[in-house]
């Protein structure tokens, strides 16, 4: 096996840059409530790898801590975020995050 | 060899992003980031995070994703059709994201200081034990906001799908 | 001493009866309106008794009005002799006009508002009267303004009254506007309005030869007192606010308002003895108001009218004492003027009264049976107005014409001609009022005690008045240049006669003759019976193209094509256009939203990194 040099962290950093810009691309480009929703997912979950990161950087264990919250708080914001799709489709009767626009001016 | 493994995973994280971003159903579109979660748990690990990329695999993989995919069935959300509206996000989005990731970059490469290179096994500090201490000493008040989060966000859940029976 | 005191009599009359005026009785009013100007009266009279001789000034200074870097007016009060003469004319000829007026006001409306108007008057003139600095006489000043606008127009439903009343207003502001700056000079030039502090530091300049500043200064405050006391070209209000009851046209259109700018004069005299030039202007137009008023009063044919041109006539002749540096036969003048005319008024106020509204001389005639008391003590104010020898208008005059006649013989001549004119129109209306026939239609009957007593004292006053040798007890203020000249009185008085006699001619002994004199005299006898046209004039000149500016430039122009249109409604366009571009961000669409946040926190990165990026 090749000995190859170690990873920088800075690309597990430009990773997780990568990953935020398609999850907002996802946001920006899908049309489904659904999609829309797992891209806010990836947003979160690239937001974790950066502080894992810098963890490992600092030597401390306090990314980890806000890493731990940062997933709570997503699972919580999942069940409710899909409760109320669910009750959007009741009303609506769409998936269609455009013709979800009546708070205009 | 955790170089090897970055590289693989990395590939297959990003793959699988764009393969959320690009497909038309949905039910493909969680797949894949169950996907990406999984790489990331692997990542997670090469970084010396084992409490958190077991508490990724469970909570995410296992509990999250599971929702998204019930409710994906329960809706019976069929493929996207194509939509004239929102030109403006749609034209402007683009040239942001590459300024966006470029920026970063920049940032990243340039302006922080050098960082040190990952190796795994070189530090063990993310253990659940020391997570444990953390969590109930110093982020004891945080903690114990977050479980009134959940609490707050299971009874919302209940309010808001409820409403139908009444 | 409490000079306070003096001042505060009346004001209390007017607080209580402009208060509580509506709920009280007739007498109650009374008692307060009269009983206030009697307490003034007394305690003047005890003031003065008290300070006797009066050599010097005798001040009294009660708190400081203003302290505003240099300039500090205080709230000062003071008597000197000058100020007793004034004091004792307006107490005394007040009461008894306070007193007539309760008899010929008894049955009109608003009785308590006019007596508190008249009480209020008499406040402010005794403020103006005692006031030791020029700002607080000049608080007086706009006072009494007020108080003739207020009883002018005290029927003020009628047009022609409320009418007459601004224009007395608003005429006086504009000499008022002279008064003003020729304060500002004085606060300029010498730091202070206190008239022992300006007269000290006059002392010490020279006369000034040409115009300089304190010519300047006296011209701005002779530009006042034309306004207040109807010069040319400022008399144009006194002839309407005959439109006022009887007793407001004797007490403050002939004997105290009108003559404050007689007393202002008199009282700054050390600036105008300083300013040759100034003084020349004021006989000037003393001399020329005396003339021009007089030929109109030939021919007016309403009595009270006759007496308003007479009273403009008589100022102008005070005018000319002063202006001439006989400021003592000036304020001669004014004491006897106040008797005689205040005695003419309100004898032409009970002719009115006993004939029930009638004014028109046309309509009276033969009343000297029906009103014997009125029709005496008409007679003595006649006399002494024209300088029938022995009466008080006769001293006054003659210290007048003696002055100019050493001065400025020309002068001499035309005031006598003048006096002559005087006796003329005066015995005219007194012949056409109470001689003849009566041509009118009403009952006449002679006026009540209330009214006839207050006569019969100014008669008294009127005839023997001139014996009070008020040029004498002046003179340590003003001296006594002038000596009485022999050949002068005998030519004035001698005119007066002749006017007298021509008008006993005219309108006594052959009417048809006044008749045919008027009709040949044709063009030039419709001339000076409009007034020559100075009211037609003036309104062609200053008022109508004043209008025409206001509501085409000021109007049209700027409040509504600038402030209405540009600037108001233009704000409210500007507002509703950045708020209909801006509303386009509120698209409802979630997508676009999130792009603006995309956007915005890529600047919000951006500009951290450049800042915290040298860490």
């Amino acid at each position: 096996m090749p000995h190859l040099p170690p990873v920088p962290l800075s690309w597990y950093l430009i990773l997780s840059a990568i990953l935020f810009a398609l999850g907002v691309a996802g946001f920006l480009y899908r049309k489904s409530i659904l999609t829309v929703f797992m891209s806010i997912e990836l947003m979160l979950n690239a937001v974790n790898l950066s502080f894992v990161s810098f963890s490992y950087e600092l030597q401390r264990i306090d990314g980890h801590i806000y890493s731990f919250f940062v997933m709570v708080v997503a699972a919580a914001e999942a069940a409710v975020g899909l409760a109320i799709i669910l009750t959007i489709f009741k009303n609506r009767g769409t998936l269609q995050i455009d013709e979800v626009d009546s708070m205009k001016l | 060899m955790d170089t090897i493994l970055f590289i693989v995973f990395a590939i297959v994280a990003i793959v699988c992003a764009f393969n959320l971003v690009l497909q038309r159903h949905p039910i493909s579109s969680a797949l894949s980031l169950i996907g990406v979660m999984g790489s990331l748990a692997v990542l997670y690990l090469l970084l010396g995070a084992e409490f958190i990329a077991m508490a990724q695999v469970i909570v995410y993989g296992g509990a999250v994703m599971v929702l998204f995919v019930l409710v994906i069935m329960l809706l019976n959300a069929g493929t996207e059709k194509i939509s004239r509206k929102s030109w403006f996000a749609q034209i402007a989005g683009l040239p942001l994201l590459l300024a966006f990731v470029a920026l970063l970059g920049f940032l990243i490469r340039g302006v922080l200081p050098p960082l040190r290179a990952v190796q795994f096994g070189s530090w063990v500090g993310g253990t659940a034990e020391r997570i444990g201490q953390m969590l109930f000493t110093q982020y004891l008040l945080p903690f114990e906001i977050i479980s009134i989060l959940i609490l707050i966000a299971i009874l919302g859940a209940v309010v808001l799908a409820h409403k139908e029976f009444d | 001493m409490n000079l306070w005191l003096i001042p505060l009599f009346p004001l209390i009359g007017f607080a209580l009866n402009g208060l509580f005026g509506k709920r009280l009785s007739k007498l109650l009013i009374n008692v307060i309106a009269v009983g206030s100007v009697t307490a003034s009266f007394i305690y003047v009279l005890f003031v003065l008794s008290k300070l006797y001789p009066l050599d010097t000034a005798h001040s009294e200074h009660y708190f400081n009005w203003i302290q505003s870097g240099f300039l500090q007016v205080g709230f000062d009060l003071f008597v000197d002799r000058l100020t007793a003469v004034m004091l004792l004319v307006v107490t005394g000829v007040g009461l008894l006009i306070h007193i007539y007026a309760v008899g010929y006001m008894a049955h009109e409306g608003g009785y308590y508002r006019f007596f508190a108007y008249f009480n209020l008057f008499v406040f402010f003139m005794l403020i103006l009267v005692l006031a030791s600095n020029l700002l607080l006489l000049f608080v007086g000043w706009e006072g009494v303004g007020l108080c003739s606008y207020l009883l002018v127009g005290f029927y003020f439903t009628e047009d022609f009254a409320s009418n007459a009343a601004n224009k007395a207003f608003i005429v006086n502001r504009v000499g008022d506007f002279g008064f003003s700056l020729g304060m500002f000079l004085i606060v300029i030039a010498f730091k202070t309005l206190d008239f022992g502090k300006i007269a000290a530091a006059v002392a010490t300049m020279p006369v000034e030869a040409k115009a300089g500043t304190l010519t300047a200064i006296t011209l701005l405050l002779l530009v006042g007192a034309t306004g207040k006391s109807a010069q040319l070209p400022l008399y144009v209000w006194l002839p309407d606010a005959m439109a006022g009851p009887t007793p407001v046209s004797a007490l403050i259109h002939a004997a105290t308002m009108v003559t404050a700018g007689v007393y202002m004069i008199a009282r700054v005299s050390f600036l105008y003895n300083h300013a040759p030039l100034a003084m020349s202007v004021v006989a000037v137009i003393g001399l020329l108001t005396a003339v021009f008023a007089a030929t109109i009063g030939i021919t007016q044919n309403d009595i009270k009218r006759v007496f308003a041109y007479s009273t403009v006539s008589q100022l102008g002749y005070m005018f000319l004492g002063v202006g001439l540096g006989a400021y003592s036969a000036g304020i001669f003048h004014l004491m006897t003027h106040a008797f005689f005319k205040a005695l003419l008024f309100l004898g032409a106020g009970s002719v009115i009264h006993g004939l029930s509204g009638e004014q028109d001389l046309r309509h009276m005639g033969g009343l000297r049976k029906a009103m014997p008391i009125t029709f005496v003590t008409l007679g003595v104010a006649s006399l002494a107005i024209s300088g029938v020898p022995g009466f008080s208008g006769f001293f006054s005059k003659d210290a007048i014409l003696s002055a100019a006649y050493t001065n400025a013989p020309w002068m001499f001549w035309v005031g006598a001609v003048t006096a002559g004119i005087t006796a003329f129109y005066v015995f005219r209306a007194y012949f056409l009022a109470f001689f003849g026939n009566y041509r009118g239609h009403h009952h006449a009957h002679e006026s009540p005690l209330v009214m006839t007593l207050p006569l019969i004292v100014l008669a008294i006053l009127a005839a023997g008045g001139g014996f009070i040798n008020i040029p004498t007890w002046l003179s340590p203020a003003f001296p006594l240049s002038e000596h009485e000249n022999v050949t002068a009185m005998w030519i004035s008085a001698s005119f007066g006669i002749i006017g007298i006699v021509i008008a006993a001619f005219l309108y006594v002994i052959r009417p048809s003759l006044a008749e045919s004199l008027k009709t040949s005299a044709g063009g030039l006898y419709t001339l000076v019976a409009n007034k020559y046209y100075v009211d037609e004039f003036y309104r062609a000149v200053i008022v109508k193209p004043l209008e025409n500016i206001s509501r085409l430039v000021l109007w049209r122009g700027v409040d509504e094509a600038v402030i209405d249109t540009s600037l108001v409604n233009g704000l409210g366009r500007v507002i509703r256009g950045w708020g209909s571009i801006l509303r386009q961000l509120q698209s409802g669409s979630i997508r676009n939203y999130a792009t603006w946040v995309l956007a915005g926190s890529l600047l919000v990165i951006f500009v951290l990194g450049l800042v915290g990026g040298g860490r």
